[in-house]
């Protein structure tokens, strides 16, 4: 049963919320959509879960129009970035909401909220008031709200953004479980995030949305290493990918009065305007290297992250350790420049190095 | 510092009591008074200072025919005029207020803020400008001096209350609860009922509570509508004063007359600190 959309636009104010999003969802499949914020990703889930009607466009689900179907004969069900539960029910009736709804017999609710509550790891929780649950146990609560229905469209949008750390972490791994465990046979799972990291690591189908329009599909992997423009490379990388305007001539790419060899797959691309892409992790702190100076030194995590400047040419480079920097600084840093991209000067990819539109 | 804080807050607290409470204890004692206790300088303690006696209460209950003013039956025509009233409000503000909350409303200029702000305005207008097209409205549906006339008079004063503070209410319950619940396979009746109804009852509660005491305490209204037919409490105890006032009545009627905002009062605040939104949406 495939859920196919073609051309879908919605336009409720002067700017584009979608923009002639087209897609062919398989079953058994998950798919990523990635995006920033206000790209269209939450509209494009609510459209697909009926809340939402777009100006023009179809979507057909199982060879049916889904457009004539209202949201609560569609069976699909949604996770919120906000962990959105009802208040008034307790644990259990919650879940067993979408289910009393269907009018089953309650001895098949009761069994199919325990297993849902297990798979989430919620047992012992039942009779606790919703108010009464940490952030990440709400979400898991409306997890398994959307779990129990069996739902043919499973639609996540951004579930992890709002938790800590070490909780997005967990609950990352425990949905990577829940997706392998064959949940996804018959279902199909769209998962929507602005973090590249959740996008490579859950390793689907990657739909790149900005401004509401669709800008690369493809496998996380292609995506991540042949980003097909400069918008995409930029919302496929945190902290985004460095873009460095530069020349090449004479096999060298010059910028900012340095010189460095170019690689075979750049050695061709002399033309004006050109741009170079090089990730944050591909630069290092190197004494023989190329001076810059220290804008701003953030430390996240195990990493440091460096904010550099040389002349009108800005950078930042990702460091795998602790280092204490001061603001004006002066580093030294090398570029491994046989992994760096080029876009033409339209922000199209001119060459990657994994091989994309070669030279 | 600490022990000042701490004196100033029972001061205060003493002083507020005293200045909610005595009112009451006067008009207690007064009811119980007669003329010569009234008159004969300031007196509190029963047995004490004066002489208790039941007339001032007794007035109230006997027939007209007795010398008395019977207060029961337009004591309890107001209390049906008045909940019926507020229940009508209540159901038809509600369902207003949802819709206004919920969907969006467009005739010319005329957006939802602006019909919202249309029922507020009602409550706007001073009640003697509204007195003589509802005087005229009823006597030509022949609803003059009716039971029903008045309640169809209150639902126009109250009902905006009711709007006002639902529509409040609704924007404040997230939007995505019921999303969630349309996903869940309501249709947007259910999800009104069975999801964010359920979730709004401090707001129903206040809105209830608003509509009680506004229908219960107006006089204005009463006064012209009715004539000898129907009479309501405000009314009658206005009518109780005559060439000598009769200070004992009056407080028995007012104590009578104050009792079931109180106990609506008690009963609501018990309902107001239990439900709360968290939870919902963090």
């Amino acid at each position: 049963m495939d859920l196919v959309a073609n051309n879908l636009s919605y336009k409720p104010d002067d700017q584009y919320h979608l923009n002639e999003v087209s897609f062919n969802f398989k079953e058994g499949n998950l798919y990523t959509i990635l995006g920033r914020t206000l790209s269209g990703k939450t509209t494009l889930l609510k459209t697909i879960a009926g809340l939402i009607t777009p100006d023009s466009g179809e979507i057909e689900f199982d060879g049916k129009n889904f457009l004539k179907v209202p949201v609560w004969d569609r069976n699909v069900a949604m996770v919120y970035q906000q962990f959105i539960n009802y208040p008034h029910l307790n644990v259990f009736e919650n879940i067993a909401f979408p289910l009393k709804q269907r009018k089953i017999d309650q001895s098949i609710i009761n069994e199919k909220v325990m297993d849902a509550l297990k798979s989430v790891g919620l047992v012992g929780y039942e009779k606790r008031k919703i108010q009464e649950l940490s952030g990440g146990q709400q979400q898991r609560v409306s997890l398994a709200r959307s779990l129990v229905k069996n739902a043919k469209i499973l639609l996540l949008d951004e579930p992890l953004v709002n938790l800590d750390y070490k909780l997005r972490e967990q609950l990352r791994e425990e949905f990577k479980n829940l997706f392998s465990k064959g949940l996804a046979d018959e279902t199909i799972l769209i998962y929507s995030t602005t973090d590249p990291r959740e996008t490579m690591e859950l390793n689907g189908e990657v739909i790149v949305l900005d401004e509401g329009k669709v800008l690369q599909v493809g496998p996380a992997k292609e995506i991540f290493e042949n980003p097909n423009s400069l918008k995409v490379a930029e919302i496929s990388n945190d902290p985004p990918m460095n873009i460095i305007e530069a020349k090449i001539s004479d096999n060298q790419i010059r910028f900012e009065g340095i010189d460095v060899e170019a690689p075979q797959h750049l050695s061709k691309l002399t033309e004006d305007g050109l741009k170079i892409g090089l990730r944050s992790s591909d630069i290092e702190l190197n004494k023989n290297g190329h001076e810059f100076e220290v804008e701003l030194a953030e430390i996240s995590g195990s990493e440091t992250l460096l904010h550099l400047k040389r002349g009108d040419t800005k950078i930042i480079v990702s460091i795998e350790e602790v280092l204490n920097f001061k603001i004006h600084d002066k580093v030294k840093i090398n570029f491994k420049i046989d992994r760096a991209y080029a876009f033409h000067a339209d922000g199209k990819l001119a060459s990657s190095p994994f091989g994309g539109l070669n030279g | 510092m600490n022990k000042l804080y701490i004196f100033l807050k029972y001061f205060f607290i003493v002083v507020w009591t005293v200045f909610v409470v005595a009112p009451f204890l006067w008009a207690l004692t007064t009811s119980f008074k007669d003329f010569q206790s009234v008159n004969g300088g300031v007196t509190y303690i029963p047995w004490v200072d004066f002489e208790p006696n039941l007339e001032g209460w007794k007035v109230l209950i006997k027939s007209p025919a007795k010398g008395g003013v019977d207060i029961i039956e337009p004591y309890f025509n107001s209390l049906f005029v008045t909940c019926t009233a507020s229940l009508i409000s209540i159901i038809l503000g509600t369902l207003s207020a949802y819709a206004l909350s919920r969907y969006t409303f467009k005739a010319g200029f005329v957006k939802n803020n602006d019909i919202t702000f249309f029922f507020i305005s009602q409550r706007i207008m001073p009640p003697i400008v509204l007195s003589i097209p509802f005087f005229l409205f009823l006597s030509s549906i022949n609803l003059l001096d009716s039971l029903t006339g008045l309640i169809v008079v209150y639902i126009v004063l109250l009902m905006p209350i009711a709007v006002w503070i639902m529509v409040d209410f609704f924007n404040k319950v997230p939007r995505e609860i019921d999303e969630t619940a349309l996903i869940d396979g309501c249709n947007p009746y259910q999800a009104f009922l069975k999801v964010v109804l359920p979730n709004s009852i401090p707001g129903l509660i206040v809105a209830g509570m608003f509509c009680i005491i506004f229908g219960w305490i107006d006089f204005f209204f009463a006064f012209i509508l009715t004539f000898t037919e129907v009479q309501l409490l405000p009314v009658k105890i206005v009518a109780l004063n005559s060439s000598v006032t009769p200070w004992w009545s009056l407080s028995a009627s007012a104590l009578v007359s104050v009792a079931p905002l109180i106990i609506v009062a008690f009963i609501v605040e018990r309902y107001l600190s239990k439900g709360n939104l968290s939870g919902a949406i963090k």
